[in-house]
């Protein structure tokens, strides 16, 4: 009886730890990744920036670590010159939130956020010289974030002024990535006028799409900054700031609360979504299986030991030895043509046009 | 004992340096050195890092570097205000690096490297490229202990572009054995940093000389970082200054892995305390000889007592003139044309010394080189030693060596027309009407010292006084930097594609359109449609198999 009793809590334990542990893997995904991308130059475009880096901010700070997030800006507004306060990027008025920070490392910064290099980053198809933190290292097991803001319109997005990426080329991407199996989940998020227009031709499984306006609406900014002299931020991404500040790494909200972020009231615009591809259902899916990371740490206490070796000795060297520089370089002396030469090739060539042509030219010449 | 041998020739040491400078500014430079006795060429890999950070380890062992030099910097030093700094630095980002003799294929290296160093400080210096890398030929010999100097080892490259912010400051900082958690790495925060008139952080590493013997070498890695501080526009409206103020932190205590932690602050024009006082007082204090001038130091010892924060007035008087000062300028008008002007001042009364000039020009602009001219005191001065060699388009810059003769308080002019290219469409920024830039000219110098330099290179000398190598007490050796050069080229009209490709396709349109149409076109006469009664009629005659109605 009491064996049986034991057996039955013991049961009871194990369904219940293989429950949490299954809910623990449910989404599928082992780790998180995040690619920030401003597409804006010029410092009246200061509002891309702060909203990319609020985004930055609030991922980092739900657990993703800088070695898994690509941030991309093309222009830089902290240390601007026309900055009143330097090395700092406000989102709020009043300059209440630096989201710029102490800790940033921004991977890609200035000329190099180009349409090429950001296909590059996505299709994992760079040069073999480049560094880790400008790579995005997913696997098939990955959850990816992408986030886009700058200018757009109907159908692309303009990259600091001087080119475009259309839908469908980010749409063929995306494809590259799922067949390279680069992505296990994929949420996108735009935030520029017309931003619906970009997310209408993807074709792969597995991706959610978020966007702050419909086609033939704009993104609106939110408020200015006098002392600073531009707008702060976008409405949409402000009002999604302010949603992340009140998600930490336990929390449970999912999808359909990022849904109704900035309703048209607050937004003026229609923020639009696209689920029909993802395959899990909205309502199960956490805001922190995006945002937020899942990490596995390994501790080791080992320690390696060294060697040794050598005898000689050394010295500096001069900084400016000024006789071994000049004697560097054997003078160089211009090559003439030895004396009289010229004047006897002209000679010859004379007397030859003479002895061709008779005497009688003679006197034409002198 | 191997062991315990190879964690003593680890050492790390941390200083700042505070020097008040006349113009009424606050010159603050901090110095981070750590040494370590270790061999990173040979075949088993080193593993076991304690103070010399892994990340830059890899890069020497992998790259087959013998010296590195990276510098960050934003603002330009001014050297008839402020003297001479410590340590030189251009505006934007340089970086010179002499390869080991083992490196067979130097510009393969050289890419990488700089694409691996743009991941380590966040930086894009994966910009750097042929387009802008020269070999000098005669400039920028090793600091360190080296076998030979052979300049085909040597890669040097500038990106006056380059911004300086927080992101380039925090991978700097996690360089540190104690980040910036402790010691006086404390201070280091890049609100206040930044909002500066000249920022500079700087990474070098070499070999030197452990002792005095010099039997032995081990890898010196030096961060350095430069601020000045203006103090009036920065809020302080009274003539004083506070750690506390200038860098909105107070010191705690020293890096607990640091083998000495100090600051100095320089009092040379202070001997009896008449102009300002330092609260807290120190009795400790030290003379070193730095820059050719033998200054009195202040001494606080962070490892000793426990220490709050330092404050003190400024100070009034003269300073010494700096010996040599450079600058440059572009002349002319349009954009076709120009000329670059590079004037040097020799400021020393009776005494003439050699300084090595080095211009690197882009492709760009093209240099007429028969239009050199150097000219001191309005006659002409013939360098002893000139290195040109001539760019190629897309590929090389220019690059000029010369070693001019300065006579003793004179002005020297040094001259050069170009022309400005049109580039290639696809070649122009996104933003081109703000102007391409031209890196800075690097005057190397050998210069006449009134105060004998130590030439003992012994550990116990403060680490800003014993960065260059010193060979002869009656000289010491400064590298200045001139101004980058902002010059206009000629920019097209970026919408004229999209103008050409409209109007064109209208004029197509219209004109081959409409002649088309009257070429091809046929006119045919057509019934009007039938009302609906004699539709049905029509339809009844049809099955009838009678003649239709018209």
């Amino acid at each position: 009886m009491l064996a049986a009793i034991i057996m039955l809590i013991f049961i009871c334990f194990c369904v219940h730890f293989q429950n949490t542990a299954g809910q623990f893997f449910s989404s599928g995904h082992t780790n998180n990744w995040a690619v920030l991308v401003c597409t804006s130059r010029f410092w009246f475009n200061y509002r891309h920036v702060a909203n990319t880096l609020s985004v930055y901010r609030s991922v980092k700070r739900l657990g993703i670590p800088d070695s898994h997030i690509v941030l991309m800006l093309a222009d830089d507004m902290a240390c601007n010159h026309r900055n009143p306060k330097p090395a700092t990027v406000f989102s709020h008025r009043n300059m209440e939130l630096n989201v710029y920070g102490d800790d940033v490392e921004v991977d890609y910064r200035g000329y190099e956020v180009t349409v090429e290099n950001f296909l590059r980053v996505l299709t994992g198809r760079l040069p073999p010289s480049t560094p880790r933190s400008k790579r995005l290292l997913s696997d098939d097991r990955s959850n990816i974030l992408i986030y886009l803001t700058g200018h757009g319109g109907n159908g692309f997005l303009k990259f600091q002024d001087s080119e475009e990426i259309s839908n469908v080329e980010l749409a063929d991407a995306f494809e590259q990535m799922w067949q390279k199996r680069r992505y296990n989940e994929l949420l996108f998020i735009i935030d520029t006028c017309q931003g619906a227009s970009m997310y209408e031709r993807f074709y792969s499984p597995n991706i959610m799409a978020l966007a702050s306006s419909q086609v033939g609406e704009d993104s609106l900014s939110h408020q200015p900054d006098l002392a600073i002299g531009v707008h702060l931020m976008d409405r949409y991404t402000f009002y999604l700031l302010e949603f992340l500040e009140d998600i930490h790494p336990a929390s449970k909200s999912n999808m359909n609360d990022l849904f109704k972020v900035c309703p048209k009231s607050q937004c003026v615009s229609t923020p639009g979504h696209r689920t029909d591809l993802f395959l899990r259902d909205p309502g199960s899916v956490l805001i922190t299986d995006f945002f937020g990371s899942v990490r596995k740490v390994e501790i080791t206490m080992e320690q390696p030991y060294l060697l040794k070796v050598q005898e000689k000795t050394y010295s500096y060297v001069d900084q400016l030895p000024v006789s071994e520089i000049i004697h560097q370089k054997p003078k160089q002396k211009d090559w003439h043509p030895p004396d009289g030469f010229i004047l006897g090739l002209w000679t010859l060539i004379l007397l030859v046009f003479f002895k061709t042509y008779g005497i009688k030219h003679l006197k034409h010449i002198f | 004992t191997l062991v315990a041998r190879s964690l003593l020739a680890n050492d790390f040491q941390e200083e700042l340096v505070i020097r008040p400078l006349h113009s009424g500014d606050i010159y603050a430079s901090f110095q981070f050195r750590t040494l370590w006795e270790t061999d990173f060429m040979r075949e088993n890999k080193v593993s076991h890092y304690r103070l010399f950070p892994k990340s830059l380890g890899q890069v020497i062992s992998k790259f087959s570097v013998r010296e590195l030099h990276i510098s960050f910097t934003q603002g330009y030093w001014r050297t008839m205000q402020w003297g001479q700094p410590f340590l030189p630095s251009p505006p934007g980002a340089e970086l010179w690096v002499w390869f080991q003799d083992s490196v067979t294929d130097v510009d393969a290296a050289w890419k990488e490297l700089t694409n691996v160093l743009s991941g380590i400080f966040c930086a894009s210096l994966n910009f750097i490229d042929s387009t802008n890398t020269v070999q000098p030929s005669a400039s920028f010999k090793p600091l360190g202990i080296v076998n030979e100097t052979d300049h085909r080892f040597l890669r040097y490259a500038t990106l006056p572009r380059e911004i300086v912010c927080t992101e380039n400051l925090t991978p700097w900082k996690k360089l540190l054995p104690c980040g910036s958690k402790a010691g006086l790495a404390v201070l280091l925060k890049s609100e206040k940093l930044f909002h500066s008139s000249f920022f500079s952080q700087t990474v070098h590493i070499r070999p030197v000389c452990q002792d005095r013997e010099c039997k032995t070498t081990s890898w010196e890695l030096r961060q350095t970082l430069n601020v000045v501080f203006d103090l009036h526009t920065s809020g302080q409206g009274k003539r004083e200054w506070s750690l506390f103020k200038m860098f909105s932190r107070t010191l705690t205590e020293a890096c607990p892995l640091a083998s000495s932690s100090k600051i100095y602050i320089d009092v040379t024009d202070n001997p009896q305390e008449e102009y300002f006082e330092l609260s807290p007082a120190t009795p400790l204090l030290s003379q070193a000889v730095v820059l050719g001038d033998r200054r009195t130091f202040s001494v606080y010892d962070l490892t000793q007592q426990l220490f709050k924060s330092v404050s003190d007035l400024l100070p009034a008087g003269s300073m010494l003139r700096p010996l040599l000062h450079a600058e440059r300028y572009v002349a002319g008008y349009g954009l076709q044309t120009g000329e670059i002007h590079t004037v040097m001042y020799n400021n020393h009364p009776f005494r003439s010394f050699p300084v090595l000039l080095l211009d690197s020009v882009p492709w760009y602009l093209r240099l007429y080189i028969h239009t050199l001219t150097v000219t001191s005191k309005g006659k002409d001065n013939t360098p002893s030693y000139i290195h040109y060699q001539p760019s190629k388009d897309r590929m090389r810059p220019h690059l000029l060596e010369m070693l001019v003769q300065l006579p003793p308080h004179s002005v020297t002019e040094v001259t050069v027309q170009f022309e400005r290219a049109l580039l290639k469409w696809t070649e122009y920024t996104p933003d081109p009407n703000h102007g391409f830039y031209v890196g800075s000219s690097v005057i190397s110098a050998l210069v006449p010292s009134s105060v004998a330099m130590d030439t003992n290179i012994t550990q116990e000398q403060p680490l800003f006084s014993s960065f260059f190598p010193c060979k002869e007490e009656s000289s010491y050796f400064v590298r200045v930097y001139t101004e980058p050069l902002l010059v206009n080229l000629p920019t097209p009209d970026f919408s004229m594609p999209y103008n050409v490709i409209c109007l064109t396709c209208t004029v197509v349109a219209v004109g081959y359109g409409s002649l088309y149409n009257l070429l091809t076109r046929s006119f045919q006469i057509e019934e009007p449609n039938p009302r609906l009664a004699k539709k049905i009629a029509n339809f009844i005659r049809r099955i009838r198999g009678v003649p239709l109605l018209s």
